[in-house]
């Protein structure tokens, strides 16, 4: 323990997941909870019923609570790779500096600006600009996931470029960007954003559900996100699937680590899957395993032999592979098993809607499927979190995989330096993190407000009828009091 | 290096202006940010506290994002640059984004909790910190850091704290109060705004001594800046600065005597304007100063182009939308109103 609080390497990396894990539990709801109040606004204009307004103003005091801490826990993120990961940023920096670049001009920007009037502007803009107000709102959260993935998946799989003297020299941009993690890698983060904000909304409105409070607002809400859900979850279980291919074909270490598979399988021979193991590092083998014969073969090729051998970890020397075996194993289990959960609770759920039990009079009747869902609602952060383990952990001991290591990444910072960061910045981590539920918990228990009477600039007719009729200056106004 | 070929001279330049476009933008805007904020701490009871806090909720986050922006491109077009210098000003950096964290839950956690002080003085102390921090860095600017051949980092880790640097720090806070001042003077009514009026001057003689402080100082102290100074034709722009500055305190002096509510915020960003171009001629073309240039650590030249199709063609478009967010929320600002606007 106290080696690792002298190593600067492993410190520097000790915060960096510290601080992505951390950052992650913001934006994961917000970046999806702006699809859903895109819909909800969209649906207030086009039917004029002011629930779908309470609706948008309820979940969207949610929305900037965890959107500010986003933003905050983001700031040290954006500034990291150069304070801890400088030889890192110098020498990858033609390509991945740029890709921040944009997501700074044009994700970051738009989601910062359009912000203001999305939260405090309905009395101040006609409605149609407002509603444009939040898509492009929700259009900059999802572009940053796209930058930001590109980003992430080009460390995964570098393309478009050479490495010359440890520098890399980008020789086709295009080819960069599309490298071949990043369409799915994007896809799989953007149903996770959208999967875990549906799963949050439902479990609050199963809660409330479940006290009886509000329930015509809430069995709204409820069957809204369980719409999405029908497609949403089937859907991530299968681009999961894709990923787990394509890590099969382009990176077989973190593959190995997946599977916690030491023994090589040649080809023309079944695959196993592992249920459950004990992955010891030192014996380099599994102290205790439960299989599944043949199932691996199916899941990677449909065919009940391999074409292609799947290495095991002793194919490498110690040094070339991921060393948290166990870690990864487990997350990605985990990761899986929330998957399919998720998809039966939806399944389940519209099982019970279409026998006519979710109508707003029994809907609280059903305990236990409430309770599920309730439970369901922290489970999609788990999954995320669990998914950036694979990811990140398992292309250790790579930073760029297969061609920069990341104990040749980190900058040569005095420990002491770094543990102070490193402490300070959990300690406030950790506050906000509590402070978020309070506050979180504060607003739910508070409920929305029912009586907000719809904006004003809706009562003004959106279209001026009558042609050229003189409309005073607002500008004395600004000059008192507005 | 060696001189090279006109575009790949070019390339380097534009990205300079384009970066100091941003850091401008963001000195000016997320200035008046934290000046209001360091003036928070001084306001004598809630109302105003809540006041000052509104004056900003809108436009905060897209404030402090030039500085995101600006990180992003410096990274992207001076991968050496961001290394070097984010490396060798680790803690002050870090104080400075302690601080920004801290402004940033202050808006969201004040707002939901029922005990406002706390998220008060969370507010006035970020802000302190992060302009602190940033102060310090631009200290650093003045002495140079330190490099080997290669450009990497060579200093020490507590490199940037020095007296001068200190003083630089504090002259710095005391600009942003002075934007603050004015930004409130532009915002507010009666007593509160008669307030900061008085702040406002006090805040010019504070700065002004800083600034004539710094501009004796730093030719004195360091040689790459006396050198630099006293190299034709860029003695007459160094002199033009401080008359030019000089006219434009005494008209803001004279402002905020005559009581107006417009000019003092423009006179400021003038001057704002005006010290940082001065500051521009003293860098360029070095990124890290005192010696490497931009050409040395500049990214490949097909990098920049790439960088520079997309973010030339958004930054009018960033832009519009940014001014367009001031003038839907111009005017003064009327508390209750925008509580309840806000829906609690
Ligand atoms: C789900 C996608 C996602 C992922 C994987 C990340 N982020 Fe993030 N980040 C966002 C989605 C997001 C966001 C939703 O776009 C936020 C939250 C609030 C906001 O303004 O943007 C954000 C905020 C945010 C900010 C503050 C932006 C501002 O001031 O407006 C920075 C600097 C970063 N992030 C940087 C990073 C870095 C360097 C990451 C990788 C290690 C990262 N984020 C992972
Ligand atoms: C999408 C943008 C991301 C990028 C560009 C990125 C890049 C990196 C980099 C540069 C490191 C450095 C240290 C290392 O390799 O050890 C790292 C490590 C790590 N990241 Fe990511 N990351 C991203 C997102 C995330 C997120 C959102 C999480 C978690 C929720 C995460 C979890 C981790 C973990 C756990 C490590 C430590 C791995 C280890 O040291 O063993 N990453 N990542
Ligand atoms: C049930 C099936 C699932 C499978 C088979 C699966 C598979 C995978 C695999 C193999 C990776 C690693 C990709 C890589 O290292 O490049 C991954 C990453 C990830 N997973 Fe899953 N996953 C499933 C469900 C989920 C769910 C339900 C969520 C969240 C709601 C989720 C969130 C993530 C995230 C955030 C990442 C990292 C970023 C990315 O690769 O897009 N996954 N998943």
């Amino acid at each position: 323990m106290l080696n690792v609080l002298s190593d600067t390497v492993t410190l520097s990396r000790l915060q960096f997941a510290l601080t992505a894990i951390f950052h992650m539990l913001w934006p994961v709801l917000t970046t999806g909870m702006a699809i859903y109040l895109v819909i909800v606004e969209a649906l207030w204009l086009k039917t004029r019923n002011v629930t779908y307004y309470h609706h948008a103003r309820f979940w969207t005091k949610l929305y900037v609570l965890n959107f500010g801490i986003g933003v905050a826990s983001g700031l040290p993120m954006a500034f990291q790779f150069g304070l801890n990961w400088a030889p890192f940023s110098e020498s990858v920096g033609d390509f991945l500096g740029t890709l921040l670049g944009f997501e700074g001009t044009m994700a970051f920007m738009l989601e910062a600006s359009f912000l203001g009037i999305m939260v405090f502007g309905w009395e101040r803009v006609p409605p149609l600009v407002h509603f444009l107000s939040t898509v492009l709102v929700a259009i900059g959260a999802n572009l940053s996931t796209f930058w930001i993935l590109t980003a992430n998946s080009w460390l995964q799989t570098p393309a478009g470029g050479i490495f010359a003297d440890g520098k890399f020299i980008v020789q086709d941009y295009f080819q960069a960007i599309t490298n071949p993690f990043m369409l799915n890698s994007f896809l799989h983060m953007f149903l996770a954003t959208l999967e875990t904000a549906l799963f949050v909304i439902g479990g609050i409105s199963a809660w409330y559900l479940i006290k009886k409070r509000e329930t015509e607002f809430f069995s709204r809400s409820f069957k809204l996100a369980l719409v999405v859900l029908i497609a949403v979850a089937p859907l991530q279980i299968f681009l999961g699937h894709l990923s787990a291919e394509q890590v099969y074909h382009y990176q077989p270490t973190k593959l190995a680590a997946m599977e916690a598979l030491w023994e090589t399988v040649p080809a023309n021979t079944p695959a196993d899957w592992s249920v459950l193991a004990l992955p010891n590092n030192k014996l380099e083998k599994n102290s205790w395993e439960l299989k599944v014969p043949g199932v691996l073969s199916y899941l990677l090729e449909l065919k009940p032999t391999l074409d292609t051998p799947i290495q095991g970890l002793k194919a490498w020397a110690p040094n070339d592979r991921p060393k948290m075996v166990g870690m990864v194993y487990y997350s990605f289990r985990i990761m899986i098993a929330i998957g399919m959960f998720f998809a039966a609770l939806m399944g389940i759920t519209v099982l019970q809607w279409w026998r006519g039990k979710l109508t707003t009079e029994v809907v609280s009747e059903n305990k236990w499927l409430l309770l599920s869902w309730v439970f369901a609602g922290p489970l999609g952060y788990i999954a995320v979190e669990c998914g950036w383990i694979v990811r990140c952990v398992g292309r250790q001991p790579w930073i760029v995989y297969g061609e920069l290591r990341t104990v040749e990444s980190a900058s040569d910072l005095p420990p002491g330096v770094i543990l102070f960061s490193l402490s300070g910045l959990m300690l406030m981590y950790a506050i906000f993190f509590l402070m978020t539920l309070y506050f979180g918990r504060k607003i739910l228990q508070k409920g929305p407000n029912l009586t907000l009477p719809a904006p004003r600039t809706l009562a003004q007719p959106t279209l001026v009828t009558e042609p050229a009729q003189h409309i005073p200056d607002q500008r004395p106004a600004e000059a008192s009091q507005s | 290096m060696q001189p090279l070929e006109p575009l790949q001279n070019f390339l380097p330049q534009v990205w300079f202006f384009i970066l100091g476009l941003f850091l401008f933008l963001y000195v000016l805007l997320d200035g008046f940010d934290l000046g209001v904020g360091i003036l928070s701490l001084t306001a004598k009871g809630e109302e105003r506290r809540s006041i000052l806090m509104t004056s900003l909720g809108n436009v905060w986050d897209a404030n402090e994002t030039w500085l995101v922006l600006m990180g992003g491109s410096l990274f992207g077009a001076f991968p050496l640059a961001y290394a070097t210098i984010l490396n060798a000003l680790y803690l002050p950096l870090v104080l400075m984004v302690v601080g920004l964290i801290l402004r940033a839950v202050s808006f969201e956690f004040r707002e939901n909790a029922e005990n406002k002080t706390i998220w008060n003085i969370t507010f006035g102390v970020g802000s302190f910190l992060a302009a602190l921090g940033q102060g310090f860095a631009l200290g650093t600017v003045f002495e140079g850091i330190k490099v080997d051949e290669l450009g990497h980092f060579a200093g020490g880790i507590w490199d940037w704290l020095t007296w001068h640097s200190v003083v630089v720090a504090l002259t710095l806070i005391q600009g942003y109060v002075l934007i603050g001042s004015t930004y409130l003077i532009l915002k507010t009514t009666g007593e509160l705004q008669k307030t900061h009026y008085r702040t406002a001057t006090i805040a010019t003689w504070t700065t002004l001594a800083g600034a004539v402080f710094i501009t004796v100082t730093t030719p004195i102290l360091w040689d790459h800046a006396r050198d630099l100074l006293f190299s034709r034709p860029l003695v007459y722009v160094f002199a033009a600065i401080p008359v030019l500055g000089l006219a434009l305190i005494v008209a803001l002096l004279r402002s905020l005597k005559l009581r107006q509510e417009n000019a003092p915020i423009i006179y400021t960003f003038l001057i704002f304007s005006l010290s940082f171009v001065g500051l521009g001629f003293l860098i360029f073309p070095n990124i890290i100063p005192p010696s490497v240039t931009i050409y040395q650590a500049a990214a490949a030249p097909s990098s920049l182009v790439f960088m520079l199709t997309f973010v030339g063609f958004l930054i009018p478009i960033v832009l519009g939308y940014n001014v367009y967010n001031y003038i839907v929320f111009r005017g003064k600002i009327v508390v209750k109103e925008e509580v309840s606007i806000a829906g609690n």
